[in-house]
């Protein structure tokens, strides 16, 4: 399998700010790669360093094999949908879609073709006349796809591709973007704080924090197998216990991590551990229960339609021994 | 214990009743605090206008000097007889050289305080860019016609270089040149480029300050290299403040009359025609006449401004 992209101890200091620090990433071709952390972990510096927008202090970066050191990002087959979408007021949707055609001196009649090709691909065809100011949010997102997909880039980075846009229609991108990479089977690298976005579209995912990666798998790796607590509190937020709790909820005396929704409810004394009812929150789908235990508190997830305990109920708890996973002490 | 009122009592005072009472009609109060400026622009400045605008219109009486106060197009006639023409063109091709030579030397320090200049860089930007306009105009005038002048600085500085010759060819090519530079056409456009380039940079780096990076950065990511990015995208978005900075740099130089009786050829430009018309010759039509070419060029300037798109980024 060809590298899209490739890191090899990367830095990218601001001042003293280490941005960036000593990243390896090897990001497969035809692969959906998500960057999730919170703002300031790292990621988005890390797709500028792809983009060619900013340049590593250390370190080497390959793209398809390519050294991309001092090469502009003008001069990289990589195209950006930006956060803001960054689409020209001045210019109309057909323009804007065609600006890196016209840049690259393709003839007007080919490059409005291909424009409108690309239209029709995001489901905006016919809206080429509009500027646009006069889209909504979710407009302006496809004219920003649009506009980078109709260069063929062999990689497509997306910062934060869905966070100004509500959620409905951030759900139902989601799965138009799933589709339309799949479809193209071009590299796509997106940047995201939003762990439910990174797990549902992501084949594999790169969690940072502190300009550093601290994890990188499948989605299913990452959720179901924190490598430390940060990941483990990050993705899901799930139960981090301290080595002296999982000693006493029957693990070995490390760091581990207990999904709330693989906890149930029991009687008191039927399950592995008896507490009292701290707190409940009412989710929707689910109801999430506070049980103080042992001196801390775990949270539980109740699907909706249960009957749900009161505060200060007596509950037992019991969980898969398997679900209690240890981790570094990271 | 009474729990504190929701809705507090009206507060005593004039005051604060004027306040409440303002607060209920938004109408009222943009009525009160838009009247005394509009009276003032609307009857001492427009009106002034509408008067000259008028004067125009009359003519004079060539055998007894009186004002005819009959409405003729008789005046604006005299604006094409060769003399008064001239002056025209020449005050035109000035104020197009100066407000040419201004945006270019303007852009590449408005984009350096625009884009990069932060916090002390910042603040001396805005300086170095006002401390001019601080001093008077005219000792800012006169100090050039010392620099430009044929035993100034300037020829010093250019004798010391060796490069006197260069000076000799500039001043001999025909009609912008002469015996000194603080007598010829260059002597003036320098100095009409020194005194109205703050109004050039002001606009033009608020203008570009409002274009994101996100865009530039776009533009180079689509494929644009730098001077792309710069036709493409960076300059039509700058365009309002370029048209800006140049309706100052045009119109003021259009109406100046002082620079060119210091520095330069003695040759009229409308400023100095008004100047003389309305005072010793007592011609107050023609010098209306010719006030009103400036009004026209800007307007016709504006309009195809607009139409070449330079507001549709606004």
């Amino acid at each position: 399998m060809t590298t899209a992209v490739l890191f090899r101890q990367v830095s990218r200091h601001f001042g003293p700010v280490r941005a960036v620090d000593a990243v390896d990433l090897d990001i497969a071709e035809g692969e959906f790669f998500g960057m999730l952390g919170p703002s300031g972990s790292g990621k988005t510096t890390c797709l500028r360093l792809i983009a060619g927008f900013e340049q590593p202090s250390a370190g080497h970066i390959e793209i398809f094999g390519e050294t991309a050191e001092g090469v502009p990002p003008y001069r990289r087959n990589v195209n950006t949908v930006f956060q803001d979408y960054a689409l020209f007021p001045h210019l109309n949707v057909l323009d804007n879609v065609a600006y890196g055609l016209m840049v690259r001196k393709v003839p007007r009649a080919e490059r409005h073709a291909r424009a409108e090709e690309a239209l029709a691909m995001v489901k905006l065809a016919g809206y080429g006349a509009r500027r646009p100011a006069a889209l909504s949010g979710g407009q302006r997102q496809r004219v920003a796809l649009a506009r980078a997909l109709v260069n063929r880039p062999r990689v497509l980075l997306l910062d934060e591709p869905l966070g100004a846009l509500d959620l409905k229609l951030r759900e139902q991108m989601q799965e138009e973007l799933k589709a339309l990479q799949q479809s193209l089977g071009i590299t796509f690298v997106f940047v995201t704080h939003d762990q439910g976005e990174a797990l549902s579209m992501a084949d594999r995912v790169a969690v940072f924090n502190e300009g550093r990666i601290v994890q990188v798998g499948t989605p299913q790796q990452i959720y179901d197998r924190p490598r430390t607590r940060f990941v483990a509190d990050f993705v899901g937020s799930s139960n981090v216990l301290p080595p002296a709790l999982t000693r006493a909820l029957g693990g070995p005396e490390a760091w581990a991590s207990l999904r709330p929704e693989a906890l149930r409810l029991t009687a008191p004394g039927a399950g592995r551990v008896s507490g009292t009812v701290a707190g409940l929150r009412y989710l929707g789908a689910a109801t999430r229960i506070g049980v103080a235990v042992e001196g801390a508190t775990l949270a539980a997830l109740l699907p909706a339609g249960r009957p749900a305990p009161t505060p200060g109920e007596a509950v037992g708890l019991d969980w898969d021994p398997a679900a209690l996973h240890p981790m570094e002490a990271g | 214990m009474a729990a504190p009122a929701a809705l507090a009592a009206p507060r005593p005072g004039l005051a604060a009743r004027t306040a409440d009472a303002l607060w209920r009609r938004p109408g009222l109060t943009l009525f009160l605090m838009l009247t005394p400026p509009m009276l003032w622009l609307g009857i001492v400045y427009l009106g002034s206008l509408f008067a000259l605008l008028l004067q125009s219109f009359f003519s004079i009486d060539e055998f007894s000097g009186l004002i005819v106060r009959e409405l003729t197009l008789k005046t604006y006639g005299e604006l094409l007889r060769p003399a008064n023409f001239d002056i025209i063109i020449r005050t035109v091709t000035m104020a197009a050289a100066v407000t040419v030579a201004a945006a270019i030397l303007a852009f590449p320090i408005a984009y350096f305080a625009a884009r990069y200049a932060r916090g002390r860089w910042k603040a001396l930007f805005y300086l170095g860019v006002m401390l001019p306009l601080w001093s008077s105009y005219l000792v800012k005038v006169y100090a050039w016609k010392l620099i430009l002048a044929k035993e100034g600085i300037l020829t010093y500085i250019l004798d010391g270089l060796g490069l006197m010759p260069v000076l000799e060819l500039l001043l001999s090519v025909p009609v912008i040149g002469g015996t000194s530079l603080s007598v010829s056409y260059i002597g003036t456009f320098l100095v009409f480029l020194y005194v109205w380039l703050p109004f050039m940079i002001l606009p033009m780096q608020a203008a570009l300050e409002r274009v994101p990076a996100s865009l530039i950065e776009a533009s180079g990511d689509l494929g644009a290299t730098p001077g792309q990015a710069l036709a493409t995208v960076i300059l039509p978005l700058a365009l309002p403040g370029v048209v800006a900075g140049s309706i100052f740099t045009f119109s003021l130089t259009l109406g100046d009359y002082i620079i060119p009786q210091i520095v330069g050829s003695s040759r009229l430009f409308i400023g100095q025609a008004v100047y003389a018309h309305q005072g010793t010759a007592g011609n107050i039509p023609l010098a209306a006449a010719f006030t009103v070419v400036p009004i026209v060029i800007m307007g016709v300037y504006l309009w195809m401004a607009k139409r070449q798109g330079a507001f549709d980024a606004l």
